[in-house]
């Protein structure tokens, strides 16, 4: 169980040279540029203290942190004072407890005296304060003027400002520029007119504060306040468990009253967040109680009829009756299961087992397919590992920084605050993106260059680089011929020097002008350490896998591989994508990456599972789609992943589905697959379960039970129950079991466990006797493979063309607020900042189409059409529109179509050739989805199921 | 038989790629075929190579020759 309450500092480490002193006589040793106060609370002394914390830059101004020194004069504080050798510092004396008592006075002065039923009784600092002075009389009253009757700030979903409570510390204004970056707040007027204001004195929803809970977690007051800490009251206990959204994988304390979660803490001690958050992970957690949430177990005949809610025991019998009878009929081919990133990585795995081993069939995939798929091929290719290089904490020794195809401060947004402080020191930024993503241009940080390609024209930009670099001569020739393949970087460098490869020659292809392509290559190259951060904008194209080794090939050619602040860096887009690929998910490949053709390694796991393997690759999910069209495919068991919202061409997936004759659909909420499903197994959520994730910099972390599954059963409880019934005995009793197996059978895991875990915190694999405790960087001697790979990388231009009848590029995306298809953040108050999906559309292309703000608009593509609404924006170019696809009343993928990577299949999401008009509203087709949705998710009430009475 | 056209053009998507690569780019698409497709998809880009191939491409109608007998059909 984790500490309720943080061990707090004062200032953030420092990292000089050591130097010792004493405080109230006794002798501390701290490194050079630390504060008085940080060296006293190493020291064991708690200097009285309110505007100062760790995780702040010192402020010096709350005055209560005031010590006296030999030797000089006054009264310093001492979060803004240095240590000095051979300093004699004292912290308790009559004159520093005669100040601090009046400067306590003073705030208390102008406090309303309502602890008893404050909602941060008990974690108040300046309750603390109050009693640490020994405060014992306020003899200013109330009669003056003060700012109790100031109004109370509630537009904020999940946190309440009362400005009556602040005491102006700026902790909150600091926590906004330092960690956050965001710079919405800041202290408007002067001396005792002061006051915290969002944006240009607005309310806090209304302003541009990202709700991300730097500044409530800063408060040493009730003035910022969980909404929830008010309605229920201070938590009792705390674990640390790990994030179920992005890839960044924060760590939070999950912060309970009993079964009730009342709030969850960024943890300080998190190695991926350090203490920092998102709205997502801090605030929106509200799904896991939500009345939609299925609890019970439900089966059906075809998907007709109405759910029938049934016991776990006849749900699952009836599951593996399906399975069992489609196997006879049909054969083991027809039948499959697909994982979720979201899944932990224990629940993957059993999955992908149960498939193999009790069918002897290599038919599993997992939603990696439509993501990062071709991360996993292209840097399996170029270095010899399918993950990204570094860990974090690298970007703070990075001095220029390129984002390609990924927006981090909506879909990374913990990791983009770590971006944008390197930035604001000094870093320089490229990004590469169609879009002017907002770290573009975000308060103190600007991009060197954008290069606001046409969409799908990532490796003609990519080989055009690499022509700068090589016809400049500015190959790191001594990394290239020390660490790489020379004769596949002659021909590659020979090719890319070619002219047609010129930012010149293919500016007409890419829409970038060749001096902004000449002068990033430049500082990309000569820029000192530079790293390479890139999202789904690189991966899905139909030529993902080829800009992932285009990506390869700069970072090779630069030397920019194999030391803190370079690399080549996969921003993952759920929790869970690395782990999810890791354990083995991919049907070409067993856990670690190891082909299913490869002998020895079938041999393990064959002989670890008892059961025979198939030496063939299965179907993808693509393929088990087109598969199940053609009528070959039967039977598929979904966890966690809503594929007919969240892969592209919907209505073939659509089809797909509605040709199998048993779908089990195992989630949390009657998804849009689960309109196809015959049996709904009902999960549980992140909080409910043990487990482990692994995020997008290889890091394993622990997901810990905090509560009871209102289900009833752990998600891996349940693929054990079905592994059973259908023949294939699992007897695990905890999941850190499943672990011990992964970490025998998987060389890259050999020195994972729980116990590592619980030591460790966390662990980033390659974790074995060669990195006991992990690898923060890889490729640090040698590439995984060897000498590292260049691959020639042409462009080949995508088949989804521009015309007459769809003349604009369709790209998607997300946006901050709600999470890959919305099924857990559409049911929070997240909704708020997006309640549905808009589309964005350059001023020109509107007027030329008539379509004014807000308009309903028609979007069509060759695969199909759907309506939303039109919000006007230059971020786009003109001939290209922009998306999101987080609500199923939009199914944005009903538009995309059935283009995919060359390698890997994953699809072409970000290039769609479409055309927009001007819509009177929803479409045809959405009311008839609505309504068919609507029938799908009838559930017989329980008495109706009940048998006629006699 | 059916036109598969699907995995023409797949075939075809990855044959373009290793025709751009040094050496014979025929034996990379083959063993791309090998080591990611599923069986019952190699055997029916066999069956439409051997019903005369409309729709590949040289490479790839290269590289489907090359390709080793299929598993046993599904």
């Amino acid at each position: 169980m984790a500490r309720l309450l943080d061990f707090d500092l004062g200032t953030p480490q420092a990292s000089g040279a050591p130097v010792t002193l004493t405080v109230d006589g006794r002798s501390v040793t701290v490194p050079a540029g630390t504060s008085i106060l940080r060296a006293a609370a190493e020291a064991g002394t708690q200097i009285p203290k309110l505007c100062a914390t760790d995780s702040l830059e010192a402020f010096g101004s709350c005055r209560l942190c005031l010590v006296e020194i030999d030797g000089r004069a006054g009264t310093p504080a001492s979060c803004t004072t240095p240590v000095a050798e051979g300093m004699a510092v004292r912290t308790q004396t009559p004159k520093l407890a005669k100040l601090r008592r009046g400067v306590m006075e003073l705030y208390i002065s102008d406090h309303p005296l309502d602890c008893l039923t404050c909602a941060a009784n008990g974690d108040c600092e300046l309750q603390d304060m109050a009693g640490a002075v020994g405060l014992r009389e306020v003899r200013y009253g109330y009669e003056g003027e003060n700012h109790l009757g100031l109004p109370c700030d509630e537009s904020n979903p999940y946190f309440t400002f009362d400005p009556a409570k602040c005491i102006v510390c700026s902790r909150c204004v600091r926590a906004c520029d330092e960690v956050q970056g965001t710079l919405a707040l800041s202290v408007e007027d002067r001396g005792f007119d002061s006051k915290i204001a969002a944006g240009q004195g607005e309310l806090f929803l209304s302003s541009e504060c990202v709700s991300c809970g730097a500044c409530v977690q800063a408060c040493p007051t009730a003035a910022l306040t969980e909404k929830a800490v008010i309605e229920i009251g201070q938590p009792e206990r705390a674990e640390v468990t790990t994030c179920a959204y992005c890839g960044v994988g924060c760590t939070f304390k999950a912060e309970m009253r009993g079964e009730e979660l009342v709030r969850m803490v960024p943890w300080k001690d998190g190695k991926a967040n350090h203490g920092h958050s998102c709205v997502k992970g801090r605030f929106a957690w509200g799904y896991a109680t939500h009345r939609e949430r299925i609890l019970e177990p439900m089966i059906r005949a075809s998907i007709a009829e109405p759910w029938r809610t049934v016991s776990w025991d006849e749900a699952i019998a009836y599951a593996a009756s399906e399975f069992a009878r489609i196997e006879a009929a049909h054969g083991p081919y027809a039948l499959g299961g697909i994982t979720s990133s979201r899944c932990t990585n224990e629940e993957t795995y059993l999955v992908q087992k149960m498939i193999r081993a009790r069918f002897g069939v290599n038919n599993v995939d997992t939603c990696a397919r439509v993501c990062h798929s071709p991360t996993g091929y292209g840097l399996k290719t170029a270095f010899g590992t399918s993950a990204g290089t570094q860990d974090f904490d690298s970007v703070e020794h990075a001095d220029v920084i390129l984002v390609i195809g990924a927006n981090p401060t909506d879909g990374h947004p913990v990791f983009a605050s770590r971006m944008k402080r390197r930035l604001r020191k000094g870093a320089k930024l490229i990004v590469i993106d169609p879009r002017r993503i907002d770290l573009v241009r975000t308060p103190h940080v600007e991009a060197a260059h954008h290069l606001a390609l046409r969409p799908g024209a990532n490796v003609a930009v990519l080989t055009a680089l690499a022509h700068v670099i090589v016809a400049e001569g500015l190959v790191d020739t001594a990394f290239v011929r020390e660490r790489c393949d020379p004769e596949d970087f002659a021909a590659w460098a020979e090719h890319v020097a070619r002219p047609e490869h010129s930012p010149e020659a293919t500016e007409a292809t890419t829409g970038v002008p060749a001096s902004t392509v000449r002068a990033a290559a430049r500082l990309y190259a000569t820029g000192g350490n530079a790293a390479i951060y890139y999202g789904l904008g690189v991966t899905e194209h139909s030529q993902g896998s080829t800009s992932v080794m285009a990506i390869a090939n700069l970072a090779m050619a630069t030397g920019n591989v194999g030391r803190p602040g370079v690399g080549v860096n996969p921003l993952r887009g759920q929790n869970n994508v690395q782990g999810a690929c890791d354990m083995g998910s991919f049907p070409h490949e067993l856990a670690g990456y190891r082909h299913v053709s490869d002998d020895a390694t079938r041999a393990l796991f064959e002989a670890a599972w008892g059961a025979s393997l198939d030496p063939e690759p299965g179907l993808r999910i693509p393929n088990m789609l087109d598969a199940a069209v053609a009528g070959r495919f039967k039977g598929l068991y979904v966890q966690g992943e809503d594929i007919l919202q969240s892969d592209p061409n919907t209505r073939h997936v659509a089809a797909g589905l509605a040709a199998m004759e048993c779908v089990i659909v195992h989630d949390l909420f009657l998804n849009e697959t689960a309109n196809y499903a015959h049996v709904f197994l009902p999960g549980s959520t992140f909080l409910e379960k043990n487990g482990t994730f692994t995020n997008a910099e290889r890091r394993i972390q622990r997901v810990r039970k905090v509560m009871s599954p209102r289900n009833g059963l752990e998600d891996w409880e349940i693929t054990q129950k079905l592994s059973n019934a259908l023949g294939y005995p699992m007897a695990y009793d905890h999941p850190s079991q499943i672990m011990d197996e992964i970490a025998r059978l998987t060389p890259t895991f050999a020195g994972v466990s729980y116990d590592l875990l619980e030591r460790e915190g966390s662990v980033q694999w390659p974790c074995n006797d060669a990195a006991p405790t992990g690898t923060p960087v890889m490729h640090l001697e040698r590439f995984v493979r060897g000498a590292g790979k260049f691959v020639l990388t042409d462009y080949v231009p995508t088949d989804e063309k521009v015309g007459p009848r769809f003349p604009l590029l369709l790209t998607t995306g997300r946006i901050l607020s709600q999470y890959n298809v919305g099924a857990q953040t559409r049911r929070t108050d997240n909704v708020l900042w997006h309640e549905e999906d808009v589309l964005e559309i350059h001023p020109q292309d509107a007027e030329d189409r008539g379509v004014r703000e807000g308009d309903w608009v028609r979007l069509a593509s060759r695969a199909g059409d759907t309506t939303l609404r039109a919000r006007i924006t230059d971020r786009v170019a003109p001939g290209v529109v922009y998306t999101t696809f987080h609500h199923p009343g939009t199914q944005a993928n009903v538009v995309t179509t059935d283009y995919s990577d060359w390698a890997t299949n994953c699809p072409e999401y970000k290039v769609t050739a479409v055309q927009v008009a001007p819509s009177n509203g929803p479409s045809d087709w959405q009311a008839r989805y609505e309504a068919m949705s609507e029938r799908s998710r009838r559930i017989v009430a329980p008495e109706s199921q009940a048998e006629p009475a006699e | 038989m059916t036109r598969p056209d699907r995995l023409i053009y797949m075939a075809n998507q990855i044959a373009a790629f290793f025709a751009a690569q040094p050496g014979d780019a025929a034996i990379g698409v083959a063993g791309h075929l090998k080591s990611f497709w599923d069986p019952h998809m190699r055997a029916e880009i066999l069956a439409w190579r051997a019903a005369g191939g409309e729709g590949l491409s040289p490479v790839a109608l290269e590289a489907v020759a090359r390709l080793e007998a299929a598993a046993p059909a599904r």
